[in-house]
């Protein structure tokens, strides 16, 4: 493949971002286009119908399921309250009663006459949509919500796990080098989206979230911590559902490794800033990435819109995202066009990076560096 | 329209696949058709392109810098050949943006359950979940789950034709309750088949034909004794293009450049695999192991058939077992310990476990050191083993047959619908998929399937070079000579036979003798120890192979009997494994066990140096 490299994650400082804030089901639309909004607005709300609850009629009061119909006591359509009687035949020549009641408080949506079935849906369940990040309303999507535009510092991570947050955005180490460690955590950070340097381990994590952190952004965590963490191992990258009272944004990957310092300087320069933080990670299909936005102010000037793509040369920054020189970056200094043998004895596309930090030189697989793009 | 096949000079075909698209050039020539070139490139149907073609287009123009010959015309492919130019049939396959995602229902989850599974399986769906009124859920869970889901369509079955009504409409009602979405494109209402008791058909249109886009077909399991899968298969390939392609980003205008259907990649792979199976006359095991799923498929004899020599085809799909984005799924499923078994030195579990998620978040990374590759074939032999342990428990005879029984089989539902799958009975063992075509050693790839699969007796084993059948699957269907020729040439690379004694015996004591006499060289025998792998090369095409085993081993024939086949050489050569069936173990001492591995791999010459 001539464009064998993984596109590297963006972290810019000021760019114009869009997010579709849509509702899962058509439903009413809260603002109008060219409304300024906060991360906490309301965008647009509707109620996903309640669940279903199914009564066997014919069986419970023993009459034939071309009969269930004359059996309701209220029409279908009507409303009714859990333990409320909804359906009555009579047994035994008549001298008996057998009543059935409802399972729910909801609505009697159907019967059925082959199957004798009763089905009660459940009251609705409110849903809201948020604006997620502070902006401005460019678009509104009939019935199904917005788009917010902001310009933002955006800084994308490679995994999270956590759901969209927000809070004022924190510096708890002393570089990017540095690991977060219970220590660091201070009462003043309830509330904060708080960077930490190369790792948090499991406890810290626990510690950030007794504290009231709202979000965590580390270099690296061990993936033993994660099982933990979520109670399970984790099998397939599709993560942001999680209900874990805290969001947590991984820049490197797993294992301990330190901030990428552009990644690292970016965050600092915001601090005390607002950042909206989701930990939404989703590796096949559609590659949503986690990220942490921090939408700027007017002062900040005007910015070029979201890019994507960009290509691999000379003098390209990348990082290396696998053994034997995981972790490290550095500028490509050759990409000879033919392939070359590695330790396996497979053959395949390779370039030269000369390491930022001690200048010497590695072969690498094109497949196996990043660029990191900004 | 398809050309008529002797006017088709040149053929080009591509498969969309999650990660990348694989485009192959054949053109016909003194010999018949050759495979001339190939090129790849990302595929484009997610964000930011959300256009197939763009993939399809940069695969394509990879293949006509290497073979120097234009084919596209700006943003079309050119067709028919003129001169030199553009080529005389395009077509694909597809398995990008997730595949066909289907959720199936039947009444019973071992009877008609299974049916509609194996339907969809068989067309090429990944089959998200199973829904059965004995699954143990409630109404209202069910409805849940259909809600969240989403799939692309449903299969609904149920009942035998003039069996029960009622129940088959129950589930019809569930399905109408939940009012599912599909996946793609919120505008188009969801493809639902009925294929059950066909007395049912005019409680389920009633039901549903207002809501779904609802089809009813013949029924997938007219009786207990007979299942009918063909017309389900059917309407899910007609569906497929219908309603799922036609909504998928940029599908609608690759269906304008072929004249054939686009066919769901694990579709056409099966293809080839039963015709394989049916001209060579032998049990034929195929897999492909891709980064996200593996898709096994067999033709096995159907023991106690009426018909001599009656086959069945099945095929599963493992959806979360895979080498990228799904690799730390293998190890949630197989366990750390599982893996570590097959590495040849000490790996710490916490660095293990890191460097496996790491590959998860970036799934198109390589290997660059030897002990990394190690432990990717490692993790490589788990997925195939778990994918082939789920094909094991779905490819079964029919369940719920009526038998002669006696009172004590009443209750006792398996025992009808045992395993189809019978490894003594297997004659050709075909890999594919990176990892597998892609080994730097076709060795590694041999011996990653033989501990994965562990056959029995004597079986051929095989990879496809670099992936190629599931565009030759779907050239089938419209040129079967074009089809053969480049399988045969170009894509099937014959690894060797490989010989494995049923049996278990102290280690260093006698197992098996064979003798090889190959069509050209002088003939060889070799008397193997139980506990150790031999590699013999097999120069020529085929030879004749006897194994005889030591008494309490059993090569097929029956214990200590001799077998002699003809079988076709490889270019690993003749693996004789001593290391024992039922059970295959490995030693529970680390440092034992290390040195076993260490004695296999240089048995085999597996790697450049001792890792």
């Amino acid at each position: 493949m001539g464009h064998a490299y993984t596109p590297g994650l963006r972290v810019t400082a000021g760019t114009l971002i869009r997010r579709e804030r849509r509702l899962p089901l058509k439903g009413t639309v809260c603002v109008a286009a060219g409304a300024e909004v906060g991360p906490e607005s309301v965008i647009a709300r509707c109620e996903l119908p309640g669940n279903v609850q199914t009564v066997n009629l014919a069986e419970k009061l023993a009459v034939d399921p071309a009969a269930v119909g004359g059996t309701l006591l209220k029409p279908i359509g009507s409303i009714v309250s859990r333990d409320e009687p909804i359906a009555e035949a009579r047994a035994m020549f008549g001298l008996m009663r057998n009543r059935v009641v409802s399972p729910a408080d909801g609505t009697l949506e159907s019967v059925s006459s082959v199957t004798g079935q009763l089905l009660v849906r459940e009251r609705p369940i409110p849903v809201e949509v948020n604006a997620y990040v502070r902006g401005r309303v460019v678009d509104v999507l009939a019935g199904e919500g917005a788009v917010v535009e902001s310009r933002a510092a955006l800084v994308q991570g490679i995994f999270g796990v956590g759901g969209e947050t927000h809070g004022t955005l924190a510096i708890a180490t002393s570089g990017p080098h540095e690991s977060l460690l219970a220590t660091h955590l201070k009462p003043e950070h309830r509330g904060a989206v708080l960077v930490g340097g190369d790792h948090v381990s499991h406890a810290t994590v626990m510690r950030a979230r007794e504290l009231g952190v709202r979000a965590l952004v580390v270099g690296g965590f061990d993936d033993r911590d994660l099982r933990e963490l979520l109670g399970r191992d984790l099998g397939v990258a599709i993560t942001g559902q999680e209900e874990l009272g805290i969001t947590l944004v991984l820049t490197e990957g797993f294992g301990r490794i330190a901030m990428a310092a552009r990644t690292w300087e970016l965050l600092a320069a915001h601090a005390g800033r607002v950042a909206s933080v989701s930990g939404a990670t989703q590796i096949r299909a559609g590659v949503l990435r986690p990220e942490i936005l921090i939408p700027l102010s007017s002062e900040h000037g005007a910015h070029a819109p979201e890019a994507e793509g960009g290509s691999l040369e000379l003098g390209t920054f990348v990082r290396v995202i696998r053994q034997p020189w995981f972790g490290r970056l550095g500028r490509v200094v050759e990409l000879p066009a033919e392939l070359a043998a590695l330790d396996t004895e497979a053959r395949v596309r390779v370039l030269v990076v000369e390491f930022a930090d001690d200048h010497t030189r590695a072969t690498v697989p094109r497949a196996n560096v990043e660029r990191l793009a900004g | 329209m398809i050309p008529a096949p002797e006017s088709i000079r040149s053929i080009l075909a591509t498969d969309c696949g999650s990660t990348t698209t694989k485009a192959i050039l054949i053109e016909r020539g003194e010999q018949g058709y050759r495979l001339v070139t190939r090129g790849e490139a990302p595929t484009t149907v997610e964000a930011p392109f959300e256009d197939v073609t763009r993939g399809v287009l940069n695969a394509v123009r990879e293949v006509e810098e290497l073979r120097g010959r234009k084919l596209l015309d700006g943003d079309s492919i050119l067709s028919p050949q003129r001169g030199d130019d553009g080529v005389d049939l395009y077509l694909s396959t597809s398995s990008a943006g997730g595949g066909l995602q289907m959720m199936v229902s039947g009444l019973v989850l071992q009877m008609t359950g299974e049916s509609a599974q194996r339907a969809a399986l068989g067309a090429g769906a990944i089959v998200m979940d199973v829904m059965a009124l004995n699954d143990g859920r409630r109404a209202h869970e069910k409805v849940r789950r259909l809600r969240q889901l989403r799939p692309d369509m449903i299969l609904l079955s149920g009942g035998t034709d003039g069996g029960d009504i009622k129940r088959v409409t129950e589930l019809a009602e569930i399905i109408a309750a939940a009012d599912p979405r599909a996946r793609l494109g919120a505008g188009y209402e969801l493809p639902v088949i009925f294929a059950g008791n066909q007395s049912a058909a005019p409680h389920v249109t009633a039901c549903l034909g207002s809501r779904t886009a609802l089809s009813v077909v013949p029924n997938l399991r007219p009786s207990l004794e007979r299942e009918h899968l063909g017309p389900a298969r059917d309407a899910i390939h007609e569906l497929f293009m219908e309603h799922v392609m036609a909504h998928a980003p940029g599908y609608k205008k690759l269906m304008t450049w072929s004249p054939v259907p686009i066919m769901p990649t694990p579709g056409a792979v099966g293809l080839i695999i039963e015709k394989v199976a049916k001209r060579d006359r032998l049990a034929v095991v195929g897999v492909d192991i891709g980064g996200a799923t593996t898709d096994v498929f067999s033709v096995f004899r159907v023991p106690g058939a009426p018909e001599p020599g009656a086959t069945v085809f099945n095929r599963t799909v493992s959806a979360n077992l895979g080498m990228s984005y799904s690799v730390s799924n293998v190890m949630a499923e197989a366990g750390i310990a599982n893996i570590l078994r097959w590495v040849p030195f000490a790996v710490d579990e916490v660095e293990l476990r890191n460097r496996i998620k790491n590959k998860m978040i970036r799934p198109t990374t390589i290997p660059q050191t030897l002990e990394d590759l190690v432990i990717e074939q490692a993790i490589c032999r788990e997925a195939l083993r778990l994918s082939f342990e789920q094909h094991k428990a779905l490819a079964v005879g029919l369940k719920g047959k009526q038998t002669a029984r006696d009172i004590s089989d009443v209750l006792d539902q398996s025992s009808s619908g045992g395993s189809l799958v019978d490894l003594v009975d297997l004659g050709l063992l075909v890999g594919s998929g990176g990892v597998l075509s892609h080994a730097p050693r076709r060795a590694q790839a041999m011996l990653m399937m033989i501990d994965a699969f562990l056959p029995e007796g004597i079986t051929e084993l095989a990879v496809d070079s670099i992936f190629m059948t599931p565009q030759l699957g779907v050239l089938s269907t419209v040129h079967e000579q074009a089809a053969t020729d480049v399988f045969e040439r170009d894509c099937l690379v014959l690894l060797g036979p490989c010989v494995a004694p049923i049996g278990t015996a102290k280690p260093g004591s006698p197992c098996v003798t064979v003798e090889w006499a190959p069509d050209a060289g002088a003939p060889s025998r070799h008397a193997v120890a139980f506990g150790e792998l031999l590699r013999v090369p097999t120069p020529g095409e085929r030879g004749r192979l006897t194994a005889t085993p030591e008494r309490g081993f059993d090569v097929g024939a029956g214990k200590g009997r001799p077998v002699t086949r003809t079988v076709r050489a490889g270019v690993v050569g003749l693996v004789v494994d001593a290391r024992g069936r039922r059970p295959f173990t490995l030693p529970d001492d680390t440092g034992a066990r290390i040195a076993r591995l260490r004695a296999w791999n240089r048995a085999l010459d597996l790697y450049p140096r001792e890792v």
